[in-house]
């Protein structure tokens, strides 16, 4: 049974270090910072419309070492599968990870696939870890906004987690929204070389834009203001967290970033943006202030101001 | 999007914030009563004190059907959930609402619990329907708006014969409250708030009408508006209460005329006469006992009713001595009055049900409304 899904891993990710049958790969990096990171996948259900947990586990690593400013070379790939767990799904799965990888320019060249009893998993879980290379010099990082930064925003937010809980089996209601997942490194890689010095870059995924503008917020020790009006939002987006008493701010993306630079690069970056398909809408949605107490703030529709607070837990829908 | 982007209107909210202006009288002082959760949510999401002359000043009522679930009712839930291997389900914000010993919902889950979230009563009863070897319980709360929710699959459960599925019901009803709000304090150490008009329930109103309110409010001598739920909404409530107070006219209006009407809903009335009893009495957390103000199941579906099917315990629990919850959902106190809010008293880690769901005022004002400290102290 583990050849044979072995077999599976090895047709669908096709690369030579794989075909070799190694416990390891050994690799080549270009000259530039190494950055590596790992993540754990586990999503219910594991297809929603625009993707699956396949796709998820390479764009989610494949955007994380992206966000470095790196641009992602290879990754690695551990299954928890749980007994039972139809074959065709896998298959299905290993084929998504594979067209994912290709699109993003990443190869697959070592992994583990290891099945547990039924009952003590859910399906399948995948973890995924991710190698690539950094320019000299390019060193985004969550601690390093400044006053007077702008923070510009790759386009509309709620997507992702709006399309996996209207697939939720007991909310299941209909809605054309599909994932936005997609691999990041282009659209960095392009922006990266219009503005070297971002000093910032973060994907607002779990938590949504609230949870990621909070984390730079406080790592860096400073305010960040946006304006309601700016942040766009897909009006099915909008009406589905309207019927569920959500938040967009705190709803998950997974093919989106947030980055701050200064001003002055602000209309450059922007303009490198739109230029890639995953940035097409691009814009300015605020920016950073000297605030001790680190509060996020938007500037409301109704011109007064309110905060943007990170969530206690998981979102839970309103009772009315 | 249609119907609600209009009531969000910011050049709209700015023109009523200005015929509010010119309608309040400088000698005099206008103290309103939002009564419900929704409301106290709207207004500090959009910051609506913010548009308001200091002499118009709006109470966060208790309309908030988790802030007002005491310890002992929270804590029966629990017990239930932990001690005969039930399913329950329950509407999403009641899992976080402490109960006695630092228990909640969410905690008996990580216990081995099988509490479940549902988004509808139905969502309970198709999972009945789907586990006949289980027992399913519907921890049913809320006002009158969730009340006939919970009728329907009581009934539709009865039709089908299921003897899996019961319902733990706490509905509470909202004429006794506003009756209690304006009447003498149980307790004379605790008064209640001083309140010259009410911006009234929505969606409550949608189900029994506005013209039960009528006869309640005169005998008090006090106006209402019956309120929507969008910004602009509650702003006109405010510019109407304002006209029937500068007339002295003790007079229930309806703001929110696209769907409350003066009966009500009698299919939905028929429903909860049918399925539900009046209580002698219910405790509501910072009203105390209140008579008449609650539903359990009638005794024809006594064989449904998880309180008459499973040992609970019986008990009132003081709340923590130091949360403000009882005094905040009286309307005496305001939520930064209180000497935990902020500090031992958070969303993460709530000592009172008003922190718990994002209707209770502690939670709007912690959510939204921090760094506006300073105007509300001014105050």
């Amino acid at each position: 049974m583990t050849q044979l899904i072995d077999e599976l891993f090895v047709a669908a990710f096709d690369n030579p270090w794989l075909s070799q049958r190694n416990d390891q790969a050994a690799i080549e990096l270009p000259e530039g910072r190494t950055v590596i990171t790992t993540d754990g996948f586990v999503v219910s259900p594991l297809f929603f419309p625009g993707g699956d947990i396949g796709m998820l586990a390479v764009n989610g690593t494949v955007n994380d070492v992206a966000m470095a400013g790196a641009r992602p070379l290879y990754l690695s790939a551990a299954f928890i599968l749980e007994e039972g767990f139809p074959l065709g799904d896998l298959a299905r799965i290993a084929e998504s990870m594979a067209a994912a990888a290709r699109t993003a320019g990443v190869a697959i060249v070592t992994g583990d696939t290891k099945v547990v009893q039924r009952g003590s998993g859910d399906g399948v879980f995948i973890a995924t870890t991710g190698v690539g290379v950094a320019p000299p010099g390019v060193a985004p990082s969550a601690d390093s906004a400044r006053p007077g930064d702008a923070v510009v925003l790759s386009g509309p937010i709620g997507d992702h987690g709006v399309a996996v809980l209207a697939q939720r089996e007991a909310l299941r209601f209909e809605t054309t929204v599909t994932s936005d997942t997609a691999p990041l490194a282009e659209l960095v890689a392009a922006m990266v070389a219009a503005v070297p010095d971002i000093h910032v870059l973060r994907d607002p995924t779990r938590g949504g834009l609230a949870a990621t503008l909070n984390e730079i917020a406080d790592q860096s020790a400073v305010g960040i203001v946006v304006d309601e009006r700016a942040i766009p939002v897909r009006g099915e987006v909008r009406a589905a967290c309207e019927l569920l008493g959500l938040d967009p701010l705190n709803i998950a993306n997974e093919g989106r970033l947030v980055a701050l630079v200064a001003a002055a690069d602000a209309d450059r970056l922007v303009d490198a943006m739109r230029g890639q398909p995953h940035g097409r809408d691009a814009a300015v949605i605020g920016h950073v202030i000297a605030d001790d107490r680190r509060f996020v703030q938007m500037r409301t529709t109704f011109g007064g101001s309110r905060l943007i607070d990170w969530l206690a837990g998981e979102p839970l829908p309103r009772i009315c | 999007m249609r119907y609600l982007d209009e009531f969000r209107d910011g050049a709209i909210a700015r023109s009523l914030a200005t015929q509010i202006a010119e309608r309040a009288q400088p000698d005099r002082s206008y103290r309103l009563m939002e009564f419900c959760g929704g409301h106290t949510h709207t207004i500090s999401r959009y910051d609506l004190e913010g548009l308001l002359p200091a002499n118009v000043t709006l109470i966060h009522g208790p309309g908030c059907p988790v802030c007002i679930l005491p310890v002992g009712r929270v804590d029966q839930a629990v017990a239930l959930s932990l001690s005969h291997e039930v399913i329950l389900c329950c509407y999403g914000d009641v899992m976080r609402v402490p109960g006695s010993d630092d228990t909640s919902l969410i905690k008996a889950r990580s216990h081995g619990a099988d509490v479940r979230i549902v988004y509808s009563s139905t969502d309970a009863l198709a999972l009945a329907q789907s586990m006949p070897d289980r027992q399913v319980v519907f921890l049913a709360i809320g006002f009158e708006t969730t009340a006939p929710a919970t009728a329907a699959v009581v009934l539709r459960a009865e039709a089908l014969g299921l003897t899996n599925f019961s319902v733990l019901c706490y509905h509470v009803l909202t004429p006794p409250a506003l009756d209690a709000l304006l009447g003498p304090p149980a307790d004379p150490a605790r008064p209640m708030a001083e309140i010259d008009g009410f911006i009234g329930p929505g969606h409550v109103s949608t189900v029994i009408g506005a013209e039960i309110y009528r006869a309640l409010l005169d005998r008090h001598d006090k106006p209402m508006v019956v309120s929507g739920f969008e910004p602009i909404d509650i702003l006109q409530s405010v510019a109407m209460l304002l006209d029937l107070l500068n007339d002295d006219r003790s007079e229930v209006a309806i703001q929110y005329r696209r769907v409350v009407t003066w009966a009500g809903n009698r299919k939905a009335q028929d429903m909860l006469a049918k399925v539900f009893a009046v209580r002698d009495a219910f405790e509501w957390r910072g009203l105390g006992s209140l008579p008449d103000s609650a539903y359990r199941l009638a005794d024809r579906f006594a064989h449904l009713d998880a309180e008459r099917r499973f040992p609970l315990p019986q008990h009132t629990v003081a709340d923590n001595p130091a949360c403000e919850c009882p005094d905040i959902l009286r309307g005496t106190k305001h939520p930064l009055d209180c000497r935990i809010f902020g500090t031992a008293c958070t969303p993460e880690t709530p000592v009172g049900a008003c922190m718990v769901s994002s209707e209770g005022a502690c939670a709007a004002y912690y959510t939204y409304g921090r760094g506006r400290e300073a105007r509300t102290a001014a105050q």
